[in-house]
């Protein structure tokens, strides 16, 4: 695998066909990423998009997408790679009862020697997903909400994505023949370190347009109606922009609000329909208040 | 430097490249060697036939925050309009670069000058702690700043994820079979754990409206000392809007970093819109994880332009979100404070911590109630 992309227009047209539609912008950050062999970081408001670009590279290069999802509190041994010490102390017993049930005692110093390195074994290691990158390589790793993370993790991260390799004391250094695809996202809960940003090509995602988001919900949903999308992507326009709301839905959210409305069977959006799915699109109450109040002006307007 | 481009000679494409990085490093972004050389590398890749192509691979190699956006498409445009920007013009600098060392008051000095002060200069001291730093003379103000360098804030701690050794506590699985695995399967000592620590966020929010303004000075004095000495530290001021100015105080002289914060906030002793600001904050930072588990400090008088019920709104989810609140207040201090003012009355079932914060006695107390919350 050389080049995955000859250019940015192959990029949106491969991302177009699993049903993910990149702009301009997004389309040379990820073809640049693919060429230079570097990690994509994606910060923006949640539900536009960040998660579902590296699933939708996945899926367009017909490659394996491995996830960490990142945590407060989340190490080396989350992310990289673990011991199986139950395993190998079960491993260990065994041993221990075949030798006591022949009659030969095999404590010799070699024995314990390979014992040992059999304890020490790519069957005991649990591969964690950075590992499991590594070595699946070529393949699309998705280090998801990065800021979650604490600021060592970061650290940690940084070794291991510009150098493509793990060093596994007992075994040896695992490093990536092809480095995989690297999509970090962040929702901006704290400012990431500039040494990591510096690693990465930075991008920011906006909440789409009015013909973009219908274009989206068309290419997603095409089972709901033209009429009925194109209500719901004004009305989720006009929510956004209305800028009163405590968490403005994002894209993810209009669609599972286009979903709702196909399946409870509804052909347009009334002020009746919409003010029962509305929690589709709506995720706090005071929200959800505030809107119910005024559905009728929002849609006639 | 390299020179801007002559009309008459058409530059060759790395030189228009490279000119653009360095102009870009010149209007104040952190434009590396590195990232230059990214820059020039994913040029390349995307080739030089279309403008848009040129435009995205540069934003993605050398901006790393939203903010740096403008700046980038006024020095593009500038650039690649065929207008080079006039040497020694700068667009507009967020933080300066810092190449000096602290005069006098920084950190790192203190021990060293209070070793040798006399009896007299500290009992001075003492009086200047217990005195409300608004009626302070210029004189006493400069003692005071000095003084700030003296405060050392921890961080109040939570439990953590991760266990530690411990020698009580429950079993260590993992640790005593390891233990065990070492002896080759023979039962060893039995090992403990418990849970670790690991220190919370602090969230500093100063307001910096008209009524506040004798003690601004001294909360972002305060507040540079927080973010210089524990980890995990926002400070945000709150006016007429809100500014984030966490990075401007990371500076470590504190004259320096006050000085860089007030190029930043933008609403210096100007009105009060303390609930619509706590909102802004709770929407753009707290609710995204900033706030949550977090310690969070008010300085405000509880002035509040607008109506009390926003105040008690907003103040109603950050102390749903955080961990503890904590509401300084200059006037509390005062003989025969009484919290009347409309703001404060809402804002107080919300609240766990009510705290003077007037003097650097008062911000001693402040220091305590954090670290233990």
């Amino acid at each position: 695998m050389d080049h995955v992309f000859s250019s940015a227009d192959a990029v949106t047209t491969a991302l177009g066909g699993t049903g993910y539609l990149a702009d301009d912008a997004l389309a040379t950050v990820t073809f640049l990423a693919t060429r230079l062999n570097r990690p994509i970081l994606l910060e923006g408001e949640p539900g536009t998009g960040k998660t579902a670009l590296a699933e939708a590279l996945a899926q367009a290069l017909d490659l394996r997408l491995i996830r960490l999802q990142c945590y407060e509190g989340i190490d080396a041994t989350q992310a990289l790679y673990d011991w199986d010490f139950p395993r190998q102390i079960l491993h260990l017993r065994t041993v221990e009862a075949l030798t006591r049930d022949g009659d030969i005692a095999r404590d010799t110093p070699r024995d314990t020697q390979a014992l040992e390195s059999e304890l020490f074994d790519e069957r005991f290691l649990l591969a964690r997903p950075v590992l499991e990158a590594l070595r699946a390589a070529p393949c699309v790793l998705l280090i998801d909400e990065i800021d979650r993370a604490d600021d060592e993790f970061e650290a940690f991260l940084l070794e291991v994505l510009s150098t493509w390799q793990v060093t596994i004391p007992e075994l040896g250094t695992v490093s990536a023949s092809t480095p995989p695809i690297v999509v970090l996202t962040s929702n901006r809960t704290r400012e990431l370190h500039d040494a990591l940003k510096r690693r990465c090509l930075y991008h920011w995602i906006d909440h789409p347009g009015l013909a973009r988001e219908l274009e989206i919900v068309r290419t997603r949903l095409p089972e709901v109606s033209a009429a009925l999308a194109e209500q719901v992507v004004t009305l989720v326009q006009r929510l956004r922009a209305s800028g009163e709301l405590i968490k403005p839905p994002g894209v993810a959210e209009t669609l599972d609000w286009a979903r709702a409305l196909e399946t409870v069977g509804a052909t347009r959006l009334d002020a009746e329909v919409a003010a029962a799915t509305l929690g589709a699109a709506l995720k706090y109450r005071e929200d959800s208040e505030r809107i119910r109040a005024s559905l009728d002006k929002l849609l006639t307007a | 430097m390299t020179a801007a481009p002559e009309q008459q000679a058409e530059p060759e494409p790395d030189e228009l490249l490279l000119g653009f990085a360095r102009a870009l490093r010149a209007a104040g972004l952190g434009v590396t060697a590195d990232r230059e050389r990214t820059f020039l590398v994913a040029a390349a890749t995307v080739g030089l036939g279309e403008r848009a192509h040129v435009y995205w691979a540069g934003r993605a190699t050398m901006t790393s925050v939203p903010a740096d956006f403008p700046v980038y498409d006024e020095v593009f445009e500038r650039w690649f309009g065929g207008e080079a920007i006039p040497r020694g013009r700068r667009v507009e600098v967020v933080r300066p670069p810092v190449r000096q060392a602290p005069l006098d008051g920084g950190d790192g000095h203190g021990g060293e000058a209070d070793a040798d002060t006399l009896e007299a200069r500290a009992s001075a001291q003492e009086v200047l702690r217990h005195r409300d730093v608004a009626t302070l003379s210029a004189a006493d103000r400069v003692a005071a700043a000095r003084l700030f360098a003296s405060l050392a804030p921890r961080s109040p701690l939570r439990r953590a994820r991760r266990h530690v050794r411990s020698t009580n506590g429950s079993v260590d699985g993992p640790a005593t079979l390891r233990e065990q695995l070492r002896r080759m399967g023979e039962p060893g000592r039995i090992h403990h754990r418990r849970r670790g620590v690991r220190p919370r966020r602090i969230v500093l929010l100063v307001d910096v409206s008209g009524s506040m303004s004798p003690y601004a000075d001294s909360l972002l004095r305060l507040a540079h000392v927080f973010v210089r000495s524990v980890p995990h530290v926002e400070v945000f001021t709150m006016g007429t809007r809100l500014t984030h100015v966490t990075r401007a105080l990371s500076e470590r002289d504190p004259d320096r970093a006050l000085a860089a914060a007030g190029r930043v906030v933008p609403d210096w002793s100007g009105g009060t819109r303390l609930g619509e600001a706590i909102g802004a904050f709770l929407d753009r930072w707290g609710r995204r994880g900033m706030a949550r588990g977090a310690v969070v400090v008010v300085f405000s008088d509880g002035w509040e332009r607008e109506g009390p019920e926003v105040l008690g709104e907003q103040m109603r989810r950050l102390a749903a979100l955080s961990h503890r609140v904590v509401w300084a207040n200059p006037h509390r201090g005062k003989v025969g404070y009484e919290p009347v003012q409309q703001g404060i009355v809402a804002a107080l079932p919300h609240i766990d911590d009510f705290v003077a914060g007037h003097s650097l006695a008062a911000f001693e107390e402040l220091i305590e109630v954090v670290s233990r919350a």
